[in-house]
């Protein structure tokens, strides 16, 4: 039985059970303590609470000082007051204190309006700054989809914890001393040339505009101005279920439809689903997946096997950087938004008549690693690139505002054919295990023959970081692995490295909770019930398709066809796959 | 060496190595042997001591002395304003400021001929007589040396030395007589205090870790001296390294850790050579390591490398930089006697109280506990500057009054200035005033003033002293010290010492004066660790105490010790001044002008007040305004 704590909060008795914290306490009464470097992802067993940004403090009777609530567990009789001049005082200095450090630049700042610094200082009723003095001068440092200000950082180190404790990236860390004291990269390198994977959870997680995605809402600006150029969009399967938090919808509204309408209004000419492309990654990864596997049962030991999904750039990206050894067992597959590019700038733009350079493709991701992908070298033809813009969700929402389009009155949309159409299948992969549940649909009945009696497969479903499974392919019992955050993904793969697990495939998500959660969604602010309605929304999304399996899309069928020939076949190889580069020495060069 | 296998080895040992130790315990021996004892700490050797050693060897090798005068190199006597310092036994001749070049006459003066070399005695500067016994010098009178009883005694290379004073005696009775919990025991009941600063009963600490769960424990040494000026560790793991090392291995007896860790700064290096000689004679006598005199205990003793970060004094920071993370503190509980280094409990306590340690067990909880006042028992190390006469490493029994240790100790105010303040406990600690001089020293007492009693940095201050940049002084340090983690202190001690800088150049309000208070308030009221919890005391005592300086500063535009440089202009006395010229010859700048034989004129546009005329002029003709 739990042990349990009696203690008063603000003159309120209760009990809570041993290791509760202060915060939490209070919180359970409703009694909201501010908090500012406290950052806690629920049932990711990731928390940051290094106890220093004092916002929390709170008064305990009997201690000399006040204690940080979000670190100070309960103890038996203990008496705290939350709210005393003392503490409001407290607060008020330490909040005034940082923003003598900090750029008074808020109106054209990215956090504009959704930064927690600037929420405080409106909540403890700011109106000046009380001192002043010199402040830190960093030189921006931009790299292809992270921009770090760290002119802006108070130091909270979420990004720290993220980086380190959640992603085991390990590309920032606290430098320096004093008042010189900052989070930057080691020898502080560009975070390009750092070991950075641009996973951006440390954007996701940053409270203030110290870290933000490239903006490239202009670029798509005066693409659309352009009368030259045809310009398209592509929209992930996450996105649609994480837009309308933007507008002040519930976390987990389904708004594809207005998403569809929003875009008509932007300009777009052609509004297209990465969903399509989706459905074409399964073709090709299910059929390599089944490849290995039937090879490795008929007794090829050479097969790389496990299999691992290869859709997430910044888990391409960590590969590259931390398993360089292991290049060769990634699938070949490009992701749904690079192959939905080759199709385009292709098959699509041949078939229109349109040259690759005055056709624009747009892609909107609920990614800021995606930024970096597009710009790939392997992913140019003559310089000219298969995507051209990767926005985030974030970016979308600003171009909607832009246009003054109240987009909860918006009616629905609907994709355009052929590059619109999508099962299922396609919807799940913005969450963690969905991809491979994708692939499964399909692997099992090209592998059987037979028809699939229920498509869901709950076993792939949920939010364990690392989940396993087995699967019955018809008496060939097939072992699977998921998981999403990169941390995560490296206690996996570690078990593979040894020996200590078998898999037949693996799937893996940089971001926790998959797509859902992903870097370039709308700021949960550490809320991870947000990223759980989105995971759901995803799932309700898949149930409502009328076909939900890849390899049933007719679209795809047709393309198949008319184009590309076999699954994995010469042309596919050519347009739809890719390989991979050894860049864990890139940061020799220093 | 064998391996020492058994208490009994240890005793013969000891026996066999008295004879070592004849001269310097005295009474003189019919042989007339010698024993030569130079400082060769780090404050003597930088004021020559080594070539007297090195001349000394030479001298008695051309005289044909060898087997009756033995040369020692010793650990710190603490009389550094007079090194180096040379001390002839069993004879008790104390000679200051030796050069190399008196060795000849020490040699033949005194050893050959048995008269004493009377330039180099102490001369007492009240009674102008030259005194012979470092007893009877006014600067040792006082003194009580406990934790430094082995340094300027024995030489701290030699492991026999140290077993010839009783060393390894102490935990031999522990091992053989004391259950664990009798030393955490006696540890408790002799009212040992933590000397690092805060005086957290070492006992309960001890006690604390012992009680803790774990199947690794550790005792670690915190060797991260960093007060500016401070060198009472230092001194201790030159001179007598042996008993930290001791008192370590007692302490993991006690808790039932079996590993030490040394953390002690690069920036030591004569400590961290005499450390390692140490750990490997104790090693080689079988004082460490496996099976420790025969008992089943295990001991072992590594050094860990601080780079020199003030906050690593901290124990969590501390904890973490050995652990090569990034030291900075955590937030405690857990305290590290639970969670500590690799997040197994871990025992800290720095240099000066593991000192303690051996003879208190020797000695027994109740002579200790007789020593000092009702609740800070024994003795503490002090490294006294600034502008005293003596300055030195002094070791002093806790109720000791300040009054004391500066006049009589320190022997009063340097050129008979006036006392203006003492601070004590470093940046952590504030500057005390003339009403405070007669308060006994303890850790309540000096809290309760509004300093406290630090590691052991004792500055003396007079009326040449401005009290607002002392106090910007303290905050210049303590700001790149901050580790930058909590806001408080990272921005909060910035924004304090910017505040300063500008009252000291006059541009200070009266409003800048209350927002230093409440900021300082806040600050140790919200900042993570001790050192931002501390760090406004040094702004805090100052606003207490000399209010009416920093008024000055503020509204006046004056500073009345003429160390503000914005706030001061230097003018020539036409009266006094008789035209030599060596103070426009001198200026840098060419600011002062004026006839051959005629008064001079400073032209206060040009002049930098870079004070080189005053000290040029031998006439006293520049003030300071």
């Amino acid at each position: 039985m739990e042990t349990m704590i009696a203690l008063t909060i603000d003159g309120h008795f209760l009990q809570v059970p041993k290791g509760t914290t202060i915060l939490e306490a209070a919180k359970s009464i409703g009694i909201a303590i501010p908090t500012l470097c406290h950052y806690k992802l629920e049932g990711q067993g990731i928390e940051n609470k290094p106890g220093s940004c004092r916002v929390c403090v709170v008064e305990v009777e009997g201690s000399k000082n006040l204690v940080p609530s979000c670190y100070t567990e309960c103890k038996e009789g203990m008496v705290i007051h939350t709210h005393t001049l003392r503490v409001i005082m407290a607060r008020r200095t330490v909040v005034d204190l940082l923003l003598s450090d900090h750029p008074s630049d808020c109106l054209v700042c990215p956090q504009a309006g959704k930064c927690e610094l600037q929420k405080l200082a409106l909540d403890l009723g700011l109106r000046e700054i009380t001192y002043s003095g010199s402040k830190s001068v960093y030189k921006k440092d931009i790299s292809a989809a992270i921009i770090r200000d760290m002119n802006k950082c108070i130091m909270c180190r979420r990004c720290e914890t993220v980086c380190n404790q959640m992603q085991t990236v390990g590309a920032l860390s606290a430098i320096n001393r004093g008042f010189e004291a900052v989070v930057g990269t080691a020898f502080e390198q560009k975070l390009e040339d750092s070991t950075c994977v641009m996973c951006g959870q440390c954007v996701q997680a940053c409270p203030v505009g110290a870290l933000s995605e490239v903006d490239n809402t202009r670029d798509v600006m005066k693409a659309l101005n352009n009368p030259k150029k045809t310009v398209i969009v592509q929209t992930a399967p996450a996105v649609r279920v994480a837009l309308g938090e933007e507008f002040g919808m519930e976390p987990g509204s389904r708004v594809t439809g207005k998403m569809v309408t929003a875009l008509r209004q932007l300009g777009f000419n052609y509004v297209f689903d990465t969903d399509f492309a989706a459905d074409l990654t399964i073709m090709e990864e299910g059929t390599e997946m089944l490849d290995r596997i039937a090879r490795y049962q008929a007794g090829d030991k050479s097969v790389r096997l496990p299999i691992m999904t290869s859709c997430c750039p910044g888990w391409v990206n960590f590969f590259e950087t931390y398993y360089p050894e292991m290049l060769d067992v990634p699938s070949t597959a490009k992701s749904p938004m690079m192959m939905f590019g080759a199709i385009a700038k292709n098959y699509w733009a041949e078939k229109l008549g349109i040259s690759r350079e005055d056709l624009v493709v747009v892609a909107i991701m609920p990614c800021v690693a995606k930024k970096y992908e597009c710009k790939r070298d392997e992913f140019q033809v003559n310089g000219n690139p298969d995507v051209d813009i990767s926005l985030t969700t974030r970016e979308l929402a600003d171009m909607i505002r832009y246009l003054g389009i109240k987009f909860d009155q918006l009616p629905n949309g609907e994709f355009d054919r052929p590059l619109g159409e999508s099962t299922g299948a396609a919807a799940i992969f913005g969450a963690t295990g969905g991809v491979i549940e994708a692939a499964t649909r399909t692997a099992y009945e090209l592998y059987t023959k037979k028809a699939l009696g229920k498509v869901d497969f709950q076993q792939l479903r949920g939010l364990t970081g690392v989940r396993e499974a087995t699967v019955d392919f018809d008496g060939t019992p097939i072992r699977i692995g998921i998981a999403h955050g990169l941390g995560n993904a490296r206690k996996l793969l570690d078990k593979v490295r040894k020996g200590e697990e078998f898999f037949h495939a693996i799937e893996i998500m940089a971001c926790p909770g998959g797509c859902v959660g992903g870097a370039g969604q709308p700021y949960h602010h550490g809320d991870f019930s947000k990223v759980e309605k989105r995971l759901n929304a995803i799932y309700e999304e898949d149930s409502s398709m009328p076909i939900r399996k890849s390899h049933e899309n007719p679209y795809i069928k047709q393309l198949y066809k008319e184009y590309l020939g076999e699954p994995c076949g010469e042309k596919a190889h050519h347009l739809l796959h890719t390989h991979y580069f050894d860049k864990s020495k890139k940061n020799y060069g220093l | 060496m064998a391996k020492l296998k058994s208490l009994a080895d240890l005793q013969a040992l000891y026996e066999a190595s008295q004879p070592i130790m004849a001269d310097r315990k005295g009474p003189k021996r019919p042989s007339g042997t010698k024993t030569i004892l130079v400082c060769g700490d780090t404050g003597c050797a930088a004021s020559g001591s080594v070539p007297i050693i090195e001349n000394l060897r030479k001298s008695i090798e051309a005289h044909g002395l060898q087997d009756k005068v033995k040369v020692v190199r010793t650990g710190c006597f603490g009389f550094c304003e007079r090194g180096p310092i040379v001390k002839i036994m069993p004879d008790n001749t104390f000679y200051t400021e030796v050069a190399a070049e008196d060795v000849e006459d020490i040699i033949e003066t005194h050893i050959i001929n048995g008269n004493r070399v009377e330039h180099l005695l102490y001369t007492d500067p009240d009674t102008e007589e030259t005194i012979e016994e470092s007893e009877n010098i006014g600067f040792y009178k006082k003194q009580m040396r406990i934790a430094l009883r082995n340094c300027g005694v024995i030489d701290a290379e030699n492991i026999e030395e140290y077993i010839a004073c009783e060393g390894y005696l102490a935990l031999a009775k522990c091992l053989t007589e004391y259950t664990p919990e009798k030393v955490v025991e006696i540890v408790t009941e002799s009212g040992l205090g933590g000397r690092g600063g805060a005086g957290f009963p070492t006992g309960k600490k001890w006690a604390a870790t012992a009680r803790a769960k774990g199947d690794q424990k550790y005792m670690v040494c915190n060797a991260d001296e960093g007060d500016p000026g401070a060198f009472m560790d230092r001194s201790i793991l030159e001179g007598d390294p042996h008993s930290v090392l001791e008192a370590m291995a007692i302490g993991g007896y006690a808790v039932g850790a079996d590993k030490g860790l040394i953390y002690i700064r690069a920036e030591y290096p004569m400590a961290v050579h005499r450390l390692h000689v140490a750990i490997d004679q104790a090693k080689e006598y079988g004082l460490l390591g496996e099976n420790i005199l025969g008992t089943g205990f295990n001991f072992d003793i590594e050094l860990r490398y601080g780079a020199g970060a003030f906050v690593c004094g901290e124990a969590t920071a501390l904890i973490h930089s050995m652990e090569g993370k990034r030291g900075e503190p955590t937030f405690k509980p857990p305290r590290t006697s639970e969670k500590g280094y690799n997040m197994k409990p871990t025992n800290v306590n720095n240099v000066e109280t593991y000192a303690n340690i051996p003879i208190i067990i020797r000695k027994g909880a109740e002579w200790f506990s007789s020593i000092g006042t009702a609740n800070s028992k024994g003795t503490k190390v002090f490294a006294l500057a600034g502008q005293v006469n003596n300055v030195g490493l002094i070791e002093v029994p806790m109720g000791t009054t300040l009054r004391e240790i500066i006049y009589e100790i320190g022997g009063g105010i340097k050129d008979n200035k006036k006392f203006k303040a003492v601070q004590t406990g470093g940046p952590s600690g504030g500057c005390l005033t003339e009403k405070h001089l007669d308060i006994p020293i303890d850790y309540k007492s000096l809290t309760a003033a509004g300093s406290m009693m630090g590691s052991g940095g004792m500055v003396i201050m007079d009326e040449t002293s401005c009290m607002v940049s002392i106090a910007k002084f303290y905050l210049d340090f303590t700001v790149p010290e901050s580790c930058g983690k909590c806001n408080p202190c990272r921005i909060g001690n910035k924004r304090l010492a910017e505040m300063l800088d500008k009252i000291t150049k006059g541009k200070g309000t009266m409003e800048d004066l209350e927002k230093l208070r409440n900021l300082s308030i806040n600050i140790k009221d919200t900042a993570l660790c001790g050192l931002g919890q501390s760090s406004p005391n040094p702004i805090l005592s100052t606003l207490d105490n000399f209010w009416d300086e920093y008024v000055e500063h503020v509204v006046d535009k004056k500073c009345r010790a003429g160390v503000c440089k914005d706030l001061i202009h230097y003018e020539i006395n036409k009266a006094v001044c008789i035209g030599c010229g060596a103070c426009a010859r001198n200026c840098p700048v060419e600011a002062i002008s004026g006839e051959r034989k005629m008064p001079h004129f400073i032209d206060q546009e040009t002049c930098i007040k870079c004070g080189t005329c005053v000290t040029k002029c031998k006439f006293n003709a520049i003030q300071i305004k």
